[in-house]
């Protein structure tokens, strides 16, 4: 029992709930969201040394005991995305105090932020399914809001479609979760572990298995991604930014816990087909990258390959690749908030998207130049940045697991990233300079300081891998035992 | 009665999916809400259908139906609500920029 583990959840729930109170109180609402985010991320900071002292915390909501209750469990793997997220979260927000303006201030968006960041958050910890599929509610609400935010045209067309695609999956979640309760009679995850090994995975359980599986590809973009680019490229660089760098991460964090604590017995099957999804998803997302001029669509393809590979590495599981996929989630996360933020920035100083109009930024804008120089380097991993750690053990894995061709494909995908990132950095900021200081549409004034954060944390990310990587094996140790899961729930008593 | 049963939610699901593939708004909608009912009697199944009483505790009765997939349902009845209620603003603001409810009149061009 750990009372700190309510705390990611409660925290930016009531500040949520007290901001819409707050409504034209514009400087109160973005200190107190600010704050909310921080206190997170100390609270998270200091769950993730508890843990490692004393193993996987656990907290029983209302005194009922496991299997009755619903549960928190916070493990390494959890704790160290909650970490990630509150400082992702924290970047994108301030940002957003430049730049988003102050009609969608007024106008609940940082409620909404908030609430959004309760729904990663509980995805994250939750030990139950059915409060899994409650707290994925939560974060897709809010973040349905947020796309249609400020009601632009582009606005209304892509939240229409990304609300009716995310109402069908969540149709099908539920269709899931029916079926797997009335084969094990459970919704709690250690229970239905216990479950799915007493019983054996049969055919039956291996479907269910797969239409989780559709489910969670729909939210994480695996293979299941045309919804993606419009919707995460309509609404403010801001909103965008955190939906890049988290919403699809809780759908990848989905697939992780449910293939490796329930459906881990027939890897010859779902293993594999997440392997197979995993290189198509890589290899389309590449085409859409380098085919597009538009500045967000490549990046938002980028996010669909950064799913691809970080999946690809799951579908090896063994230490080494789920050791490089969780680094390389990690460093997805930071990463992906970072180049939507420049890109942002791009089209704010321009005031277009498309890369043929723009040119010579470098002169006037150096620093932001040089760091989405950074941030490529990153990305497709060279080092010392943090995507190359990532890269190298998810690529020693799946060689070591015999999955060739999907290291191959892996591989591959650094050139394709590489070239639609460089396509960008010649396009926007090499060339003549056509645009003088006076001319620009917006300025970068205020949003610079996020941008050097994530820049700075990338490299650290990668420079002093040996202090990180033994959180991220015990975290990858985690997901490979899942008796020490099931014991932290139940923790020694007598299961029914 | 769990076969009757199984058989209305693939009529539900059916009606569903055809009114999904419609191009106007409003019916999409229905679409959803009628997959979404269906989904409700789904859960309420999974558990066994009238197996025992109710889960109060009581003198009579040794058998209790499973009150789990209630529970369950009464979420994602409220849950489902409150989406459709937003897709329904959602569809009505849309409607009024565009002056369409035709879903291929909103596929919009690539230089936006």
């Amino acid at each position: 029992m750990n009372n700190l583990l309510i705390l990611p959840i409660v925290i930016p729930l009531l500040t949520g709930m007290v901001l819409i109170l707050l409504r034209d109180k514009v400087k109160l609402q973005r200190f107190l969201s600010f704050l909310a985010l921080f206190l997170t991320g100390v609270s998270s900071i200091i769950l993730l040394n508890q843990i490692e002292e004393n193993g996987i915390q656990t907290l029983q909501l209302g005194g009922w005991e496991a299997p009755y209750g619903i549960g928190l469990v916070g493990d390494h793997f959890a704790v160290l995305l909650i970490l990630t997220a509150s400082i992702v979260g924290l970047c994108c927000l301030h940002f957003s105090f430049n730049s988003i303006g102050e009609a969608l201030e007024n106008h609940f968006f940082y409620p909404l932020f908030l609430f959004l960041m309760t729904g990663v958050n509980g995805s994250f910890l939750t030990g139950d399914l059915f409060n899994l599929y409650v707290f994925f509610e939560v974060l897709l609400i809010a973040s349905y809001v947020l796309v249609s935010l400020g009601g632009k045209k582009v606005q209304l067309r892509e939240a229409m479609k990304y609300v009716v695609i995310n109402v069908v999956s969540s149709s099908f979640f539920l269709v899931a979760i029916a079926y797997l309760y009335s084969v094990t009679g459970t919704l709690n995850l250690a229970h239905l572990s216990i479950r799915v090994a007493e019983s054996g995975q049969d055919g039956f359980l291996t479907v269910i298995a797969l239409l989780f599986l559709m489910v969670f590809a729909t939210k994480a973009a695996l293979f299941i991604f045309y919804w993606l680019p419009g919707a995460y490229s309509a609404p403010p660089t801001a909103i965008s930014a955190l939906f890049a760098a988290l919403l699809t991460k809780v759908g990848i964090y989905a697939i992780f816990r449910m293939f490796s604590l329930v459906f881990y017995h027939e890897p010859q099957i779902t293993h594999v087909v997440i392997g197979i999804l995993a290189s198509v998803t890589i290899l389309l997302g590449g085409l859409g990258a380098i085919g597009f001029w538009d500045v967000k669509k490549i990046l938002t393809y980028n996010v669909i390959i950064g799913s691809g590979f970080i999946l690809a590495g799951f579908a090896a599981f063994s230490q080494d690749a789920l050791t490089g996929s969780i680094f390389y989630l990690i460093h997805d996360m930071i990463i992906k908030a970072l180049i939507f933020l420049i890109g942002g920035s791009i089209i704010f100083l321009t005031g277009t998207k498309n890369l043929r109009d723009m040119s010579g930024l470098i002169r006037t804008h150096p620093q932001l130049g040089w760091m989405f120089f950074a941030a490529t380097l990153s990305i497709s991993g060279i080092p010392p940045f943090s995507g190359f750690i990532g890269k190298v053990f998810v690529t020693k894995g799946l060689f070591e697991a015999d999955f060739y061709w999907l290291g191959i494909i892996g591989l591959f995908s650094s050139l394709l990233i590489l070239y639609s990132m460089l396509k960008i950095f010649m396009n926007a900021f090499w060339g003549e300079t056509i645009l003088s200081e006076e001319e620009e549409k917006g300025t970068d004034k205020g949003l610079i300081f996020p941008i050097f954060l994530l820049t700075a944390l990338t490299i650290a990310l990668g420079l002093f891998a040996e202090g990180v990587v033994p959180f991220i094996q015990h975290a990858a140790e985690g997901l490979l035992n899942p008796d020490l899961y099931i014991d932290a729930v139940f923790n020694g008593t007598w299961v029914p | 009665m769990e076969t009757l049963i199984a058989i209305l939610i693939g009529l539900l699901v059916s009606i569903g999916t055809y009114l999904i593939l419609s191009k106007e708004m409003l019916r999409l909608i229905l679409g959803l809400s009628l997959i979404t009912h269906a989904v409700n009697l789904l859960i309420l199944t999974s558990g066994g259908l009238k197996t025992g009483s109710p889960p109060l505790l009581s003198e009579e009765g040794t058998r209790f139906s499973d009150s789990i997939p209630q529970a369950l349902i009464l979420t994602a009845i409220v849950i489902n609500f409150a989406v459709t209620a937003f897709l329904l603003v959602l569809s009505y603001r849309t409607y009024k920029l565009y002056g369409t409810d035709d879903l291929e009149q909103l596929r919009g061009n690539a230089n936006e």
